[in-house]
């Protein structure tokens, strides 16, 4: 058992960390935000020559092959510094999906790409009527000669109206909820018949509604086997969960930090508010949650990287329960905490909170989380 | 980072496995696996097994006996005693005193003390709680005054547990008045045996009798039992609090809190002719209470491994292992209790004898858990109040 980081991480933290607080302050963010991509493909550039698109790639895909621990890192500042850019859609759910499932002729056709970054991915798997069943998939792939012709909806397909390329996932064979029968396709995002509905999310990001109309995709463009993509998509949503449990810690932590800050400073009744000791308690509550995040977004890297399905997913279920509902509680706090600046959109805090309540209704929330968690429990032996 | 245990982690813990399954009398914990009442002699039948193997106390250095562990091996020792239904190593002798005597004791005092708590010859207690000194401990008021070569101690500790069965208490009593209430108190060494002290029960919420009022009349303690400088014995008491908190998390006998909670759902009806574990309300509260173990321990091991790099001493971190756990332990005592449903309701102290024959009521596994659930809201209260814990965090890590 070993909770440190390795060197390599270590430095790539520090780099990662020295570039966003020299590059990335908050209104840097804002304006990049408000951008008409609604991110800067300068600072993409950056990140690609720093080698952070390159981390969760396979070095013979010409990645540095690591695994979630070292997205956890990334991850983790990415989220302090409230990063826009499209960092869990391109590298960790396109590059992670395509590095894990793709055929030979994909991955040499997109993951230099993505590492060196001049690619852009999104993974549209989610449906207006799925909710956060991952099973559910009513969009169809039809067999249309040596190809498929692909019709459906996707919902709040994030990073979509800049991505070169979407991971589309379609029902091959069975019913609506069957998880055997699905199949994912690699789709160019201006094959004729892809529609989007654009939009900005809560928390500063792009998102789109996706419509696919007849779209005619080549059989090479399949990723995995016919039918059989619900494995994929599963390890693909579990290395994305981890990803945002790293993200949800740094935000955390950092939203404890400016909360606590804000304690010692911030004078009421002739003092420090921090004297009092409903806040100091509840600073303290805070502070317990951070560490558990800690050791909870370990625990969903380690789940990650867990090579039994099982196993997997029990501990991913576990840490994004318990964080969502961590982040809920820090999040509501840090705001309460800091009164009328709290909710204002002035401050850093309430972007940071914001963020926060988005990752919890990103594949699936603490409610849901439990609810897989325990029903996992008929199945366990006395 | 790698959460699985080494190799050799892993033929520690079936080392200690094989050993514990060979050595521990069934009897025993079969009383600790259902709840029945342990006796001074299950206590110290263990006790005197442990300390043969040198497994007693997996925290002491090696020079006074301990077995050189790393923390991640005394945990794993922790988890498998626990799961095994092993009765806890009672924490007066071993984990409170021990350490103090170590640390601020002389020569004398650790050659006469540590190996006669190692083997079990003396049974420790605790003499830190007064009627007016709870949270605010300094303000005790039990009096030890110097006369020639003793200290005569006058004055009342109470919250004092098993202390019917101790050979030995440690005391903090006042040795001066003057400035702050810290500056005069000092840290002694009595034996329970002396003329003047005078053990009284206190029935607690659950009908047992595990805590004492302990009284002290003109007690003589000889000035060798002074542990440290007199009036120097606040440094003594937080040192030992230190100590108490850092195994408090109970995460071993968390897991088997839990895998008996699962196993009562299964057992238990639910509605409509289910098990109770098939009611998703029920269940989600389980689920939810093993999530919340689980962050428990990897925070513990998170702890344990950076102590054993030597990056820190016990500080904030134990006071949040205290809290967490302390609330976790009850979250599976209530949830016990809630399982079993009418038969939480009736109380049949006799059913809690092992050897006893009568006519039990409900299932046998029913009858401890409401006692337990009662009995399991001292953790919040003992060891320093989570309320005081939180206090120790703002101060010493936020800086508030």
């Amino acid at each position: 058992m070993d909770f440190n980081l390795t060197p390599e991480q270590g430095m790539l933290q520090d780099s990662l960390r020295k570039f966003l607080s020299k590059e990335y302050g908050f209104e840097s963010r804002r304006a990049r935000a408000a951008s008409p991509e609604g991110f800067s493909r300068e600072t993409w550039a950056q990140l690609a020559e720093l080698g952070l698109l390159g981390i969760a790639i396979p070095e013979d895909d010409g990645g540095l092959g690591g695994d979630a621990f070292d997205t956890m890192v990334v991850m983790e500042a990415l989220g302090r510094a409230l990063v826009v850019e499209p960092y869990v859609s391109t590298v960790v759910l396109g590059g992670g999906t395509l590095a894990a499932a793709g055929s030979a002729s994909q991955k040499e056709a997109w993951l230099p790409a993505i590492v060196g970054g001049e690619k852009l991915m999104a993974f549209a798997h989610g449906e207006p009527r799925s909710r956060y069943a991952l099973a559910h998939v009513e969009t169809t792939a039809k067999r249309d000669g040596t190809g498929w012709k692909l019709d459906g909806k996707k919902a709040v397909v994030r990073d979509a109206p800049s991505a070169d390329a979407i991971l589309v996932s379609a029902r091959t064979a069975g019913g609506a909820q069957d998880e055997g029968g699905i199949s994912l396709f690699l789709v160019d995002a201006k094959a004729k018949g892809v529609s989007m509905r654009g939009y900005a999310t809560q928390d500063g990001g792009r998102a789109a509604e996706v419509s696919l109309s007849g779209v005619a995709v080549g059989a090479d463009s399949l990723v995995g086997a016919a039918d059989g993509a619900f494995p994929i998509l599963e390890r693909t949503v579990d290395r994305g969960i981890a990803a945002l449990c790293a993200e949800a810690l740094g935000i955390i932590d950092a939203l404890n930090e400016a909360t606590l800050e804000y304690l010692k400073t911030r004078q009421q009744f002739g003092q420090p508010i921090g004297r009092f000791q409903a806040l100091q308690h509840r600073m303290v509550d805070m502070t317990i949650r951070a560490v558990e995040t800690r050791s909870m977004a370990i625990v969903a890297a380690a789940g990650a990287n867990h090579p039994d399905q099982a196993q997997r997913r029990r501990m991913v279920s576990a840490a994004k329960a318990h964080i969502g509902q961590g982040a809920r509680y820090v999040g509501q706090q840090a705001v309460q905490l800091h009164g009328g600046i709290g909710v204002t959109d002035e401050l850093i805090v309430s972007h940071w909170f914001k963020r926060l309540a988005i990752l919890n209704a990103t594949f699936g929330d603490a409610e849901h989380h439990l609810g897989l968690f325990s029903d996992r429990l008929l199945g366990e032996k006395a | 980072m790698d959460l699985e245990f080494t190799a050799a982690e892993q033929a520690f813990r079936q080392e200690v496995h094989a050993y514990i399954a060979k050595s521990l009398p069934a009897e025993i914990s079969a009383k600790v696996h259902g709840g029945k009442r342990l006796g001074r002699e299950d206590y110290m039948r263990w006790h005197r097994t442990l300390a043969k193997q040198g497994w007693v106390a997996p925290g002491w250095p090696t020079e006074f006996g301990g077995p050189g562990w790393t923390a991640v091996q005394q945990q794993i020792f922790d988890e498998e005693c626990a799961a095994a239904g092993a009765p806890r190593i009672l924490p007066f002798g071993v984990k409170m005193v021990a350490p103090v005597i170590m640390r601020f004791g002389n020569a004398a005092q650790k050659q006469h003390f540590l190996p006669r708590i190692l083997s079990g010859e003396d049974w420790w207690c605790q003499g830190y709680s007064e009627p007016g000194a709870g949270s605010d401990l300094a303000s005790l008021k039990t009096k030890a005054v110097r006369r020639g070569d003793h200290y005569i101690v006058n004055g009342q500790k109470t919250w004092n547990t098993l202390g019917q069965f101790a050979d030995w208490i440690f005391v903090l009593a006042r040795t001066a008045t003057e400035g702050r209430p810290q500056e005069g108190i000092s840290f002694l060494l009595v034996d329970m045996k002396t003329p003047g002290i005078t053990v009284r029960p206190i029935r607690m919420l659950d009908g047992e009798h595990e805590i004492n009022e302990v009284w002290f009349e003109d007690v003589k303690v000889p000035v060798a039992n002074l542990v440290g400088e007199e009036n120097k014995g606040w440094t003594c008491a937080k040192f030992l609090l230190g100590h108490e908190r850092t195994g408090i998390a109970g995460v071993g006998a968390c897991k088997r809190e839990l895998k008996r909670l699962k196993e009562i759902a299964r057992m238990e009806p639910g509605g409509g002719g289910r098990p109770l574990i098939e009611d998703t309300r029920f269940r989600d509260r389980i689920a939810q209470v093993e999530i919340d173990l689980m962050a428990l321990e990897f925070t513990n091991l998170r702890v344990l491994s950076a102590e054993g790099e030597g990056k820190r001493a016990p500080g904030p971190e134990a006071s949040i292992l205290k809290v967490r756990g302390t609330e976790i332990q009850q979250a599976l005592s209530e949830l016990m209790m809630q399982a079993v449903g009418v038969y939480g309701i009736p109380y049949v102290p006799e059913a809690l004898d092992a050897g006893w024959t009568g006519e039990g009521v409900g299932a046998d596994y029913a009858a401890p858990l409401s006692g337990h659930y009662f009995n399991m809201r001292k953790t919040s209260i003992y060891g320093g109040s989570n309320e005081i814990q939180k206090n120790i965090v703002a101060q010493l890590s936020l800086g508030l």
